[in-house]
């Protein structure tokens, strides 16, 4: 089975989004020119999730991406509603008790966010009010603690993130006259995801990570070259301080079970996350939810199923390590990406790949003839070779959709082998999963004029 | 490597020359190590600062000094020849699609010529001959016209086959081509020597030359130039003339008084290679292979290509002066295409060796002509600049017609379309420039259809009726930054992409205008023709009509309300201005001229006008919309929409009334079209625009009102033989020539500009006449179109060329106006044109070689008109103009 050109292309392409910040006045004053994004499915359907949107009431930009696992109700709540948490975490006061007034009087309120969605990002209709009450539950309580003090983007995220998990656990407690909330809450809890969010306002970059998705900045160095910056620590076993917490967390006792073979409690791969109520939760209070639960809950065997060395609840949170970095010149983009991603590529190819793709031909080294002698047949020759050489990366409107070509089609040399790639998007659904992860990548482009410029206004 | 190549382009010696050489250091040349300081200073004054000692300067300064002025100054900021001029690849084509273009290229060929001997400088002319090659069959259209231009001006041209091209050149692959034209006195010279000689005769006729000084500012007083600031002193002068190339945007911007030069450089590469085995003979002819973007000479015995890519790569936006043009570095990448196209024209050269690839900034203008005259605002203030990669073949003749323009008052040519003021600040935009320079430069190698619109600088200016005009499927044009309806597509129905509608054939919106015509003929159509310039010019006394009538031909002292058609006239009684004029009030004038006059008759005027507080002229173009209502039925539109009488007894043909359409009070109507149809037109201020035209659209419903484009405007006009200024009408025709007396009173009682020389012609007789030809055997749907610049015959011999043409809907012929000149069979000379001689003649108008025969005719055709006419058919052997 082989798949043409044609056909790998519109598989890559079939999740593709770009959003260009739009220019003022021929100008762009925001610090991101724009992102790619783009996701390949190995599980059916795919688990992982993202969001991009801009802030209306407050500056800067939200990006994220999120990896789901037993199932992808928590990674599409979470993708739906962690923005909105966010944004409001940063709200000032005056603007919350603004759209508290507007909500309790019936008027229109001031649009909190805009989305910038593939027509494939859905959100979900039915839970919307749901969300929507718990959100405004979570506002009025920020009104009434009304702190006096300007926002910390940091705190925001923190807050904002640990937040939302505490909705989706109690949402879960509670549950919903309607059957379908009701379920839908139970599945989002049961579930889980991870997060790697960017708020990029101006210069200041903030990546609130919880899971072992990943923020890397791409530098380019003053000969041209491309390196790498790691701008979240994977939550996982591989991670010595991640470890060195959860134990710290536990009774001694308990040291040798909470991390088997390289998983928490032998089960679980991320160290953090949204969800996973069965890491969360005291024993009782779970069977208790499964007992009232809708009988397909009940019927679930992972869900009755209780982690073994469960003692001392929670083993799992869904804080975020918040990392803080001042954007210069030099740094021209920026990838969130799942772990499907990772796994396959080396965040120095990553930087390489994404950074040639973005400036194109221009940092081919430029031919000089000096004093060679070169025949115009053999400069012809080159010159033909070179652009065959772009016109594979120019294939791809879309970075996203670049770095995954070459995280699924790259052979032992580094470079896209289309036999490899054609085979690896053709395996049969069932097979997939277990060469490949869902990849998910949003690639952001800075705009290193309106980064100098900030500088130097300093 | 840039040494050397400076050194092989320009082996002559020129410091040494003359004696009367007033060379300043040059440290850069390994040469010269001793560097003597600046020993001969600025003069304190002079009548004529030359700012640039590239082709254009050096050139101005011979013809300067050659017509006697002697007391002129050239200054160079680094040394002669050095910039643009230096790098230029030194081809002398006269292959140009604009005529003036042509004459001037034709001009600087045998100029150059005969230098060498004249100065005694080699500038290493050899006439070797070009060929155009054409890989379509549009491409040969093209070339075809072109042979046509050239071969009634007498330079031998042939289209040729490609077996012949084989001939002419051995390495020529001709697989490809369907023909080509064979221009065989096109020469190649060295750019730089060319310079350099022309600089060494002006320097023997008295021209100072001074290198190493570069202008500052020009100082202006009152208006005028008053003298130039450079870095090693002042020089007080009357005349400045920039001639700065690529710095010419900047020079003009650096003074107190803006002078608005719109050039914008891009970078051009060429490569040259090192010899072939069996070395090129130095005469073969250069070779132009349009559609492969690219240009091929020979060279030293290799050879020396070039091109236009598609992709050009614009630079010194922010204007990053430098003294000389450093080697910009080389773009193998960006000249891939270029060599893909000379190694299928030429496979042989596979084996060639490369020398270096030339990077040289060429300066680029709006509209792909050249930048030349007298600025607006500063008299004084002479330009030349913006060649276009043209500069060598340019040179001579661009040189010649400035010289003339300064020392004579107007060059011996019509160079309006190279004319300065043809821009205003408008073009000026370094965004604009940047773009526009983008798609221009391209442009040289695409093909040159009819009605070309540039794509880029788009929506500058527009009516506010543009959005509602736009919803309805208009289709856009541009002149001077305005937007303007070319037709309307109707809903539903499909036009052909941009490129694919590229034609020289039958057009794609041929039935979509002819309905708009159909409508102006029997119901009534509304075009929005906001562009016109328009002025107010009023007076506390006389003084207004007193210098008006003094300007113009035509007698202005009518009663308030009525509407003239008159010329603006120079001396020599040719058109400066077509316009049409209202007395607002026995003190107050409403002028209106073509849209790009907004420059060129405001400069006229200000120079003309008394300097009096109480004369005030103002430019109220911005302030009004202007609505055309043609068609029998815009008098039943326009008297219910304004519960006025407006029958020909109330409101006769040019008649301006100040009236209320809808709610709006204050609309200026005025009882005329600009086609010879019925109708009306309505000087709306701004903000009424959209009320008066949903009131009129809502209105003229009931009479089937729709709108309409200028090209059914235009095939209207040229079917009533209305000439239009800047088309058909210039600075060297005369109302006159073109049956409009009746627009001139020479005995109106006092004085006008071009009085005695009207009178003189009305006296002799004319030198050519204004035309309508009526194509007989031209097949609308299978033929070539007549487009303009069709060369004229009359039994077989050469007599003029059309300036315009449209397609009749009425008459379901084409018809194209032009000038009939009587050439003395045996001498040549031009005789006086009767009306005898119009008469009996058989005509023919050649289309790209193919003649067609054609019925003249010197009155329009009075069965045109369905509708009784009123007597004084004033309007409709009156004027246009679009």
């Amino acid at each position: 089975f082989y798949l043409t050109p044609p056909q790998v292309n519109s598989i890559l392409k079939a999740n593709e989004y770009s959003f260009k910040v739009p220019e003022f006045d021929g100008k762009n004053v925001s610090s991101v020119l724009g992102f790619d994004s783009n996701q390949l499915p190995a599980n059916a359907p795919i688990e992982d999730r993202r969001s991009a949107a801009t802030c209306l009431q407050t500056r800067g930009m939200l990006l994220g991406v999120f990896d789901g696992h037993a199932g992808c109700a928590c990674a599409q709540a979470v993708s739906e509603r962690l923005f909105y948490y966010i944004a409001v975490s940063l709200l000032p006061h005056e603007t919350l008790l603004e759209i508290e007034n507007a909500v309790e009087s019936g008027r229109a309120l001031l649009p909190i966010l805009q989305w910038h969605k593939h027509p494939n990002d859905y959100f979900s209709k039915e839970a919307s009010k749901l969300y929507f009450n718990s959100l405004r539950t979570y506002w009025q309580e920020l009104i009434d603690l009304n702190s006096g003090e300007t926002t910390d983007v940091k705190e925001a995220l923190i807050n904002a993130f640990k937040r939302l998990d505490n909705d989706i656990s109690l949402e879960a407690q509670v549950g919903d006259p309607n059957s379908f909330l009701n379920y839908l809450v139970l599945r989002v809890a049961f579930s889980g995801a991870t997060a790697c969010v960017a708020h990029v306002d101006g210069v200041d970059l903030h990546i609130a990570n919880t899971g072992d998705s990943r923020a890397m900045l791409g530098v380019q160095e003053e000969d041209g070259s491309w390196s790498a910056v790691n701008l979240s620590y994977d939550h996982n076993a591989q991670n010595e301080r991640e470890v060195k917490r959860v134990k710290m967390e536990h009774p001694k006792s308990e040291e040798k079970s909470l991390v088997k073979q390289d998983r928490l409690l032998g089960l679980l791969m991320p160290f953090r996350a949204f969800g996973d109520v069965k890491f969360k939760w005291s024993i009782e209070l779970q069977k208790r939810v499964v007992e009232s639960g809708p009988d397909q809950l009940n019927d679930n065997e992972y869900t009755k199923f209780i982690p073994p060395n469960y003692h001392t609840p929670p083993y799992l949170t869904a804080e975020p390590e918040v990392i803080y970095h001042k954007l210069r010149p030099q740094d021209k983009f920026l990838v969130l990406a799942t772990d499907g991603l990772w796994e396959t590529m080396h965040r120095q190819d990553v930087a390489r790949i994404v950074g040639e793709y973005l400036t194109g031909v221009h940092h081919q080294q430029p031919i000089a003839v000096g004093g060679y002698k070169v025949t115009l047949g053999q400069m012809h020759g080159l010159l033909t070779e070179r652009r065959a050489r772009i016109s594979s990366v120019f294939e791809d409107q879309n970075a996203a959709t670049h770095l995954i070509r070459h995280a699924v089609g790259n052979n032992e040399f580094g470079t896209v082998d289309h036999e490899r790639l054609s085979k690896m998007l053709s395996l049969p659904e069932e097979l997939a999963r277990m060469y490949r992860d869902d990849i998910t990548i949003i690639v952001v482009q800075f705009n290193s004029h309106v980064i100098g410029a900030c500088q130097n206004e300093e | 490597a840039a040494r050397m190549f400076l050194r092989l382009l320009s082996d002559v010696r020129w410091q040494a020359a003359n004696p009367k050489w007033r060379r300043s250091t040059c440290s850069r040349r390994s040469t010269s190590s001793t560097a003597e300081p600046h020993s001969i200073p600025l003069p304190a004054q002079a009548q004529v600062v030359i700012c640039g000692g590239g082709i254009m300067g050096t050139s101005v300064a011979y013809h300067l000094s050659k017509m006697g002025w002697k007391d002129i100054v050239l200054l160079e900021q680094g040394r002669l020849a050095a910039g643009t001029t230096r790098f230029c690849a030194g081809i002398v084509s006269t292959a140009r699609h604009v005529s003036i273009e042509l004459k001037m290229a034709d001009y600087s060929n045998k100029l150059y010529q005969q230098l060498e001997q004249e100065t005694g400088v080699n500038t290493g002319y050899v006439k070797t001959g070009s060929i155009s090659l054409a890989q379509t069959q549009d491409r040969l259209i093209s070339l075809k016209r072109i042979a046509s231009s050239l071969s009634v001006m007498g330079i031998p041209c042939e289209i040729i086959t490609p077996k012949q091209v084989a001939k002419l050149h051995p390495l020529i692959n001709i697989h490809d081509l369907v023909g080509a034209m064979y221009v065989p006195e096109d020469a190649l010279v060295s750019s730089a020597n060319v310079s350099l000689a022309l600089a060494t005769a002006a320097s023997r006729n008295g021209v100072q030359i001074h290198e190493r000084t570069s202008v500052s500012h020009v100082s202006i007083q009152k208006g005028c130039v008053a003298g130039v600031e450079t870095d090693r002193g002042q020089i007080q002068c009357q005349y400045f003339v920039n001639c700065a190339g690529q710095w010419a945007y900047e020079l003009g911007h650096s003074g107190e008084e803006p002078v608005n030069i719109p050039l914008h450089a891009c970078e051009h590469f060429y490569l040259l290679t090192h010899p072939l085995k069996e070395p090129l003979a130095s005469n073969l002819p250069t070779v132009v292979d349009p559609d492969g973007r690219i240009y091929i000479r020979n060279w030293q015995g290799g050879i020396l290509s070039g091109g236009f890519e598609k992709n050009p790569k614009p630079l010194f936006t922010e204007g990053r002066n430098q003294l000389e043009i450093q080697h910009l570095q080389e773009d193998w990448d960006h000249f891939e295409p270029l060599l893909s196209a000379l190694l299928r024209r030429m496979p042989g050269l596979e084996a060639l060796q490369i020398m270096q690839l030339v990077n040289c900034p060429e300066s680029f203008t709006p509209d792909m002509r050249c930048i030349m005259g007298e600025s607006p605002t500063v008299r004084g203030y002479f330009v030349l600049a913006g060649m276009n990669s043209a500069g060598i073949s340019y040179g001579g003749g661009a040189g010649k017609y400035l010289a003339e323009w300064m020392v004579n008052g107007y060059p011996s040519e019509n160079v309006w379309p190279l004319d300065l003021k043809r821009f205003g600040s408008l073009q000026s935009s370094r965004t604009f420039l940047r773009h526009r320079v983008m798609e221009v430069m391209p442009l040289m190698c695409d093909l040159k259809v009819p009605r070309w619109d540039f794509q880029t600088g788009r929506q500058l200016r527009t009516s506010p009726l543009y959005d509602r005009l736009d919803a309805q499927g208009a289709r856009w044009m541009e002149k001077h930054g305005f937007e303007r309806v070319k037709y309307f597509v109707p809903p539903g129905k499909d036009l052909l992409d941009l490129d694919q509608s590229k034609t020289f054939y039958k057009p794609d919106w041929f039935d979509i205008v002819g309905s708009e015509v159909k409508c102006c003929k029997e119901a009534v159509c509304v075009i929005d023709m906001s562009s016109f310039t328009k002025f107010e010019i009023s007076s506390t006394g006389d003084q207004a009509l007193e210098s008006l009538q003094y300007l113009f031909s035509n007698d202005l002292d009518v009663p308030v309300g009525h509407v003239v058609h008159t010329g603006m006239l120079n001396e020599k009684g040719g058109y400066e201005n077509d316009c049409s004029i209202a007395r607002l009030s026995k003190r107050s004038f409403f002028m209106i001229s073509p849209t790009d006059q907004q420059v060129h008759c405001w400069a006229w005027l200000k120079n003309r006008l008394p300097d009096d507080s109480n004369l005030t002229m103002e430019d109220v173009t911005w302030k009004y919309t202007a609505l055309n209502l043609i068609g029998p039925r815009a008098v039943d539109v326009l008297s219910e929409l304004s519960y006025a009488p407006i029958t020909p007894d109330h409101f006769p043909s040019l008649f301006c009334k100040e009236m209320s359409v809808g709610y709006a009070n204050g609309i200026r109507v005025m009882s005329i079209t600009h086609t010879g149809e019925p109708g009306f037109m309505l000087y709306i201020p701004i903000e009424y625009a959209l009320h008066v035209y949903n009131e009129v659209m809502n209105m003229g419903q009931k009479y089937g009102i729709r709108n309409a484009g200028y090209y059914a405007l235009r095939s209207l006009r040229i079917e009533k033989f209305f000439a239009f200024w800047g088309q058909d009408l210039d600075a060297f025709t005369t109302p006159m020539e073109c049956g409009r007396e009746f627009q001139v009173k020479l005995e109106k009682g006092m004085q006008f500009v071009g009085q005695e020389a009207l009178m003189e012609q009305k006296q002799n007789g004319v030198y050519k006449r204004f035309t309508m030809f009526i194509l007989e055997d031209h097949d609308t749907d299978m033929d070539l179109w007549p487009w303009w610049g069709e060369p004229i015959f009359r039994n077989g011999r050469y007599v003029g060329k059309t300036t315009s043409s449209a397609y009749s809907y009425t008459l379901e012929r084409h018809v194209c106006l032009g000038f009939v000149h009587h050439f003395d069979e045996k001498t040549g000379e031009e005789l006086v044109v009767t009306t005898d001689f119009i008469n009996q003649g058989e005509y023919e108008i050649d289309i790209a070689g193919q003649r067609f025969q054609a019925k003249a005719k010197l009155y329009p055709f009075s069965s045109l008109f369905t509708q009784r006419r009123r007597k004084d058919e004033v309007e409709l052997s009156g004027y246009q103009r679009e």
